[in-house]
C-alpha cells in the first residue's frame, strides 16, 4: 500500500471510534430523513488524502458491519490504485469479505459512477463527494447558498443550465448535472456522468454521499423522486454510444474511450469493469456449452 | 382594489450607534411617482433609501407597502422569503456601481432571463425571447446577448442591470445614483431612457441623487436630506425654483444654469 499507511489504522473497528462512528451516523439519519440536504458534520483526519474520497470513507466506515460485503470503485473499475487501496483499508481495519460483484455487495463505495448492474433493497451506495454545493458555481457565498436552500430559491441552477444552451446550442454539462431530490432540495450528485443520473430515481438501495474536506453528508434514501433539472423546450437527455462494449458488446451502458494507438485508433469500452467482465465471461461459458 | 399611496413611509430613522443615519423621515408614494431623495454625501439618503428597501432594518418608524394584492402591508413584517420574493418581482434596485446587481460572470441574456427563472419560467426558447426583448428596449444590441458584461461599456452595463430589473414588470424601482460613475454624454442618454421606461411602464421610483439636475429631469417630487433628515420637500420644480430653506437654495445656485 502506497498511499494509506496501515500502521495508523488503529484498534478501533472500521478505524474510527466509536463516538466519532455515533457521530456520523447520526448526521447520515438526518440527512436521510431530509433527502437531498447537507448535514454538516465533524469530518476526522484519515490516513489517506481528501482527493481520495475521505467523505466517503468515513460514511462507509459508520455504516459498514462485520458482516457486510464491501466493493470500491473509481470511475467504474475495481483496479486503480484509489479502489484497491480503500478496500484493502477496510479489509484491514473491518476484517469484511471484499468483492468486486456489484451483485454481491451490501456496501459500494463509489468514486464517479453508479453500477450498470440494478441496485436492489438492502444495498447501501456510498458516494465520494469533492464539490456538494450545487450553487456554488454561480454563488460562492455560503450563508447566501445556505439561504436559498432554505427558501427553495432555485432560479440560479436554470441560470447555469441556460448558459450552456445559450453558449453550446444544448445542455453541455454531462458530470456532476444538478437534480431535485423529493421535489424539495436541489442537490449534486457527486461528479457521476449523467449517464447515471436516471439510476436514482426510485432506486431501491439506500445511497449516501460523502464530502469529506467540506465535511457534509447528504442522502437519498431507497425510492425517492429524483429528477435532473432540465427546460421545457430542452429537455434533460442523457449521453448515446453509436457502437456496443467493443469488448462485450453491451449496450445501454456506460464507454470509456480507450486510445489504441498514435495513428488515432481508438475503442470504446464499458466504463464499469466489473460488469464488462461477468459478460464476457457468461458469453464464454455460451459458446463452450 | 383599494387605490392608494404604494408605499408610506412614517418617521423611518436609522442610527449607527450613537450616530444618526436618518431620522423622522415621513412620506407617501403615489404610484407612477418618481421621487428624488437629494442630498450631499454624508446626508443619510443611502441609508433611507437602504432602509426603505429592507435591505437595511430601521431602527424606528414603519413602511408600508401595497402588495400586489391590493394589500398593505408592513415590511418589516413580512417573513425573510416573502421579502425576497418581493424583491425579485415586483420591486427593482439600480446599483450605482452595476457590477453590484449584475452577475458579472454570465452572459447578458441569462442576466435578464434570472429573474424569470427565479420565479419558475422553465422554457428556454420563451425566456431567450424575453431577454432579447429587453435589450432592445435598453438599446444594447441583440448580438451582444450571450456576451458578459465584463465586455461591456460602463452605460451599456447599467442598461443592462435595468433590464435585469424590469424584465418581472416590477411597479417600484429603488435607484441609488444610476448615473454616478458614467461620463457626462452617457449620463444624458441614460437618463433619457430612464425617462421614456419610466413613463412608459409607469414605474414608481425612488431615486437617491447628489445632482439636482437628474431630479429636475426625473422626479416629480423630492425631498432634501441633510445630517440624516428631510428638510425640505414638494414637488421638484418648486423646490428647485423658489427653494425655502436657506440649505436648498446653496444646493441649488450651485447647479450651472442651462
Ligand atoms: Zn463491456
Amino acid at each position: 500500500m502506497s498511499a494509506v499507511t496501515m500502521s495508523e489504522a488503529g484498534t478501533n473497528f472500521a478505524y474510527l471510534d466509536e463516538e466519532t462512528k455515533r457521530m456520523i451516523r447520526r448526521a447520515i439519519l438526518k440527512a436521510i430523513a431530509i433527502p437531498g440536504y447537507q448535514v454538516p458534520f465533524a469530518s476526522r483526519e484519515m490516513p489517506m488524502p481528501y482527493g481520495w474520497g475521505t467523505g466517503g470513507v468515513q460514511v462507509t466506515a459508520a455504516v459498514i458491519g462485520p458482516d457486510d460485503v464491501l466493493k470500491v470503485i473509481d470511475q467504474g473499475a475495481d483496479d486503480t490504485t484509489n479502489a484497491v487501496s480503500i478496500r484493502a483499508f477496510f479489509r484491514k481495519v473491518a476484517r469484511v469479505a471484499v468483492t468486486t460483484h456489484t451483485a454481491e455487495a451490501t456496501v459500494i463505495q463509489t468514486r464517479h459512477r453508479i453500477p450498470e448492474h440494478p441496485l436492489i433493497e438492502g444495498q447501501i451506495l456510498v458516494y465520494q463527494v469533492p464539490i456538494p454545493e450545487p450553487l456554488r458555481f454561480l454563488e460562492p457565498r455560503e450563508t447566501e447558498t445556505r439561504t436559498m436552500h432554505a427558501l427553495e430559491e432555485y432560479g440560479l441552477m436554470h441560470v447555469k443550465l441556460y448558459e450552456d444552451i445559450a453558449h453550446h446550442g444544448r445542455i453541455a454539462t454531462s458530470y456532476a448535472y444538478p437534480v431535485k431530490v423529493a421535489g424539495r432540495y436541489v442537490m449534486d450528485p457527486s461528479p457521476i456522468p449523467k449517464f447515471d443520473n436516471p439510476k436514482m430515481h426510485l432506486s431501491p438501495a439506500l445511497q449516501l454521499f460523502g464530502a469529506g474536506r467540506e465535511k457534509r453528508i447528504y442522502a437519498i434514501p431507497p425510492h425517492t423522486d429524483v429528477r435532473s433539472l432540465d427546460f421545457e423546450d430542452h429537455p434533460f437527455e442523457i449521453q448515446r454510444f453509436d457502437e456496443p462494449c467493443a469488448l462485450c458488446g453491451a449496450r445501454n451502458v456506460y464507454l470509456d474511450e480507450v486510445i489504441l494507438d498514435d495513428r488515432g485508433g481508438r475503442m470504446f469500452v464499458c466504463s464499469d469493469t466489473d460488469n464488462c467482465e461477468s459478460r464476457q465471461a457468461d458469453a464464454q461459458k455460451e459458446t463452450a456449452a | 382594489m383599494s387605490e392608494g399611496p404604494l408605499l408610506i413611509a412614517r418617521d423611518v430613522g436609522k442610527n449607527y450607534g450613537n450616530r444618526i443615519g436618518c431620522t423622522d423621515v415621513s412620506f407617501d408614494l403615489w404610484p407612477g411617482e418618481v421621487l428624488a431623495i437629494v442630498g450631499e454625501s454624508g446626508s443619510g439618503k443611502t441609508t433611507l433609501l437602504n432602509c426603505l428597501s429592507t435591505r437595511l432594518n430601521a431602527d424606528r418608524g414603519t413602511v408600508t407597502y401595497r402588495m400586489r394584492d391590493g394589500v398593505a402591508r408592513d415590511l418589516a413584517a413580512l417573513g425573510e422569503a416573502e421579502r425576497r420574493f418581493l424583491m425579485r418581482t415586483d420591486w427593482g434596485f439600480v446599483h450605482q456601481n452595476p457590477a453590484d446587481g449584475l452577475r458579472m460572470g454570465v452572459s447578458a441574456g441569462a442576466n435578464v432571463g434570472e429573474r424569470l427563472m427565479a420565479v419558475g419560467n422553465r422554457h428556454y426558447g420563451r425566456i431567450r425571447h424575453c431577454a432579447e426583448d429587453w435589450l432592445n428596449r435598453v438599446e444594447i444590441d441583440v448580438d451582444r446577448i450571450d456576451d458578459r458584461p465584463r465586455a461591456f461599456s460602463g452605460g451599456m452595463r447599467q442598461r443592462l442591470q435595468i433590464a435585469r430589473n424590469l424584465v418581472t414588470s416590477p411597479r417600484l424601482v429603488f435607484m441609488d445614483e444610476p448615473t454616478g460613475g458614467l461620463d457626462v454624454s452617457v449620463q444624458a442618454r441614460l437618463l433619457d431612457l430612464v425617462r421614456g421606461l419610466v413613463r412608459d411602464l409607469g414605474l414608481s421610483v425612488i431615486i437617491v441623487t447628489h445632482d439636482l439636475a437628474v431630479a429636475r429631469l426625473l422626479s416629480h417630487r423630492m425631498m432634501v436630506m441633510k445630517e440624516g433628515r428631510v428638510i425640505e420637500q414638494g414637488l421638484t420644480d418648486r423646490v428647485l425654483d423658489d427653494p425655502r430653506e436657506p440649505y436648498t437654495q446653496l444646493l441649488v445656485s450651485s447647479i450651472p444654469q442651462a
